[in-house]
């Protein structure tokens, strides 16, 4: 091999580090410039009256979001509800029963159901529940979210359930003690944290989720009362701000969008602390 | 399972395994009723229209409530166009970013880097479109949009007036959603490449980067068209952040600075007022075709991914 051509070799090894580092930085610039303006425009018009208050009507200004603070968080309550039984047992027959044939086309299945687009959930839970209802409720926009979640729920236990070596089943089996209560007692309890962590991350991705509610939680401009009225929620809250004529509620969309941000990011970075150690491959 | 010979447990544990297994599978083929349920709605809702329209629906470019004549032509055009774009700009920033973070970054950096682009994506929709309209759109009208107009300007994509909301302005924000799934894909995918074929290549004295190129990028290709088309599946149907950049106008122009409208955004725009039973049943049937056009894409990059490297690799959300 002749030196020029060692020298070329080596310069377009040079060459595509820089580039595909570039690159690297080039996906995290969105991250980092939303990031920045969210705090440069919605900090200031975060105070108490955000936290506290109900929004002031059309074009007056101050006021706060703090219905659709709660709102949200009712919603991911009842989301939770429903999403999360459903999600964990199924996760633990993919890990724990059934044939592997059976459970390919299981996971096939949950695979596609994560990529049927967030809308379309809307409008099926719309036909579902809130036309045979007569109205938009709170109980419907719980239900998109919560069903939105099983698959993704189900992914991450199964995941984290076949990280508990099989000396613990096995251990358990040769005490005697029946299958069912060695996955409870033993495999699900050493993938406690996994689980949980996989359920909060599914939280916070549906905590965010806006295309949905449109046409079941609706937003309202009150305090929920019941579940059977349409509820405000944050993204809702945002996404009617931000598109909204008045400046004031300009501004009340980056401060909602900074708190809704901080709430997913600090969630999504706080799982990492909580996994650390052990299932750290999954992270 | 061998017979349970204690006379004291005998039939107790058997019976809670069977509920128990039972219980476990019911909720595991929930996501069977689930796919069969959406699929199922959907059908029902657009049932007026389909009988109505039938196929003339998906190639009519009428979109006009007021007289009931209803086209999607528009919105799958839209639709099409602005993740297509998205694929332009997303591909090769994403996979270029999981061959560094998998083959060429040094080792420190791997882990923030992976923190960061999964903090991306968890970004929620309506929050990158707030950030779109008022940040991104204006810089792209005052700065980005002549330049490209002033330096590709005999090309029609670039001719015609400047209003910021726009085509382009849609398949960016997309790009920008989908450039996080592309690249943990992609980043399992090369992850999963046998180290074998890394120390075959070094062997032979290749630099790093012929390695990548060698023994890496060739072998991974399949899996990484996986995750290519995984991201055209999430593109496809990306809604908030699309529908506050895009216009919203049923139009189908050849500049990709004028406004469009994609099918997901049409059903958030106008599905709430919809009034009649022909036009919510439309809007219903533009949902049966996103999701059909949607499942079908998933179900090609799940069968890649699958093929590719067994179940080792999987689609991050």
């Amino acid at each position: 091999m002749t030196a020029p051509n060692h020298h070329w070799r080596k310069f377009k090894n040079g060459l595509m580090q820089a580039v595909t580092f570039l690159c690297a930085i080039l996906v995290v610039t969105p991250l980092v410039l939303v990031f920045y303006h969210l705090i440069k425009e919605g900090f200031s018009s975060i105070n108490l009256a955000f936290f506290t208050q109900l929004p002031k009507p059309e074009g007056e200004s101050g006021g706060g979001m703090a219905n659709a603070i709660v709102g949200t968080f009712i919603l991911l309550g009842q989301a939770a509800l429903l999403g999360v039984p459903i999600g964990v047992l199924g996760g633990v027959f993919l890990s724990e029963y059934g044939s592997s044939r059976l459970n390919w086309w299981i996971r096939f299945a949950a695979d596609i159901l994560n990529g049927v687009p967030s809308i379309t959930w809307g409008i099926v839970v719309y036909a579902l529940m809130v036309v045979p209802m007569h109205t938009y409720s709170a109980l419907a926009g719980g239900s998109v979210l919560g069903l939105m979640m099983i698959p993704l729920v189900m992914r991450t236990t199964e995941e984290v359930l076949q990280l508990v070596p099989n000396g613990y089943r096995e251990a358990a089996l040769a005490l005697g003690i029946a299958k069912w209560s060695t996955i409870v007692q033993i495999v699900m309890r050493t993938a406690l944290k996994g689980i949980v962590t996989g359920i909060l991350l599914a939280l916070a991705r549906v905590a965010g989720e806006t295309a949905p509610l449109l046409f079941t939680a609706l937003g309202n401009g009150n305090w929920p009362h019941k579940l059977t009225e349409p509820i405000a929620a944050m993204p809702l809250q945002i996404f009617a701000y931000a598109i909204g004529p008045y400046n004031d509620q300009h501004r009340q969309a980056w401060a909602g969008a900074l708190v809704l941000l901080l709430l997913v990011l600090s969630i999504n970075i706080g799982v990492r602390f909580l996994t650390r150690d052990r299932f750290q491959r999954n992270v | 399972m061998q017979p349970n010979m204690n006379p004291r447990t005998h039939g107790g544990p058997r019976f809670g395994d069977r509920a128990f297994n039972w219980l476990t599978l019911c909720m595991a083929l929930s996501v069977f009723a689930l796919i069969g349920l959406i699929g199922h709605e959907l059908a029902q809702g657009s049932r007026l229209a389909l009988q109505k329209f039938g196929w003339h629906f998906l190639v009519g470019s009428d979109w006009d409530p007021v007289n009931e004549q209803f086209g999607a032509l528009p919105f799958i055009f839209g639709t099409l166009v602005s993740s297509l774009i998205a694929l332009v700009i997303a591909v090769p920033i994403s996979i270029a970013t999981a061959v560094y973070l998998t083959e060429l970054a040094p080792l420190w950096l791997r882990q923030p880097l992976v923190m960061f682009i999964e903090l991306l994506a968890a970004v929620p929709s309506v929050i990158l479109g707030l950030w779109g309209i008022f940040v991104m759109v204006p810089w792209l009208r005052v700065y980005l949009f002549p330049w490209l107009q002033k330096t590709f300007g005999f090309l029609p994509l670039f001719q015609g007036p400047i209003y910021g909301v726009s085509m382009l302005a849609g398949g960016i924000i997309v790009a920008i959603m989908i450039l996080p799934i592309i690249t943990s894909v992609s980043r399992e995918v090369l992850r999963s490449v046998p180290g074998l074929q890394r120390e075959a290549a070094y062997a032979l004295g290749a630099t790093r980067w012929e390695v990548t190129r060698i023994a890496v990028l060739s072998y991974a290709k399949k899996g990484l068209f996986g995750a290519v088309i995984l991201g055209l599946g999430r593109a496809l149907g990306e809604t908030m952040a699309v529908t506050m950049v895009i216009g919203n106008s049923p139009q189908i122009v050849k500049s990709l600075f004028a406004p469009g409208y994609t099918l997901a955004s049409v059903i958030a725009n106008e599905f709430n007022e919809a009034t009649g039973d022909l036009y919510p049943s439309a809007l219903f049937e533009l949902g049966l075709v996103l999701l059909g056009v949607t499942v079908i894409v998933n179900i090609f990059a799940q069968l890649l991914l699958k093929t590719f490297a067994g179940p080792s690799v999987k689609p991050q959300n």
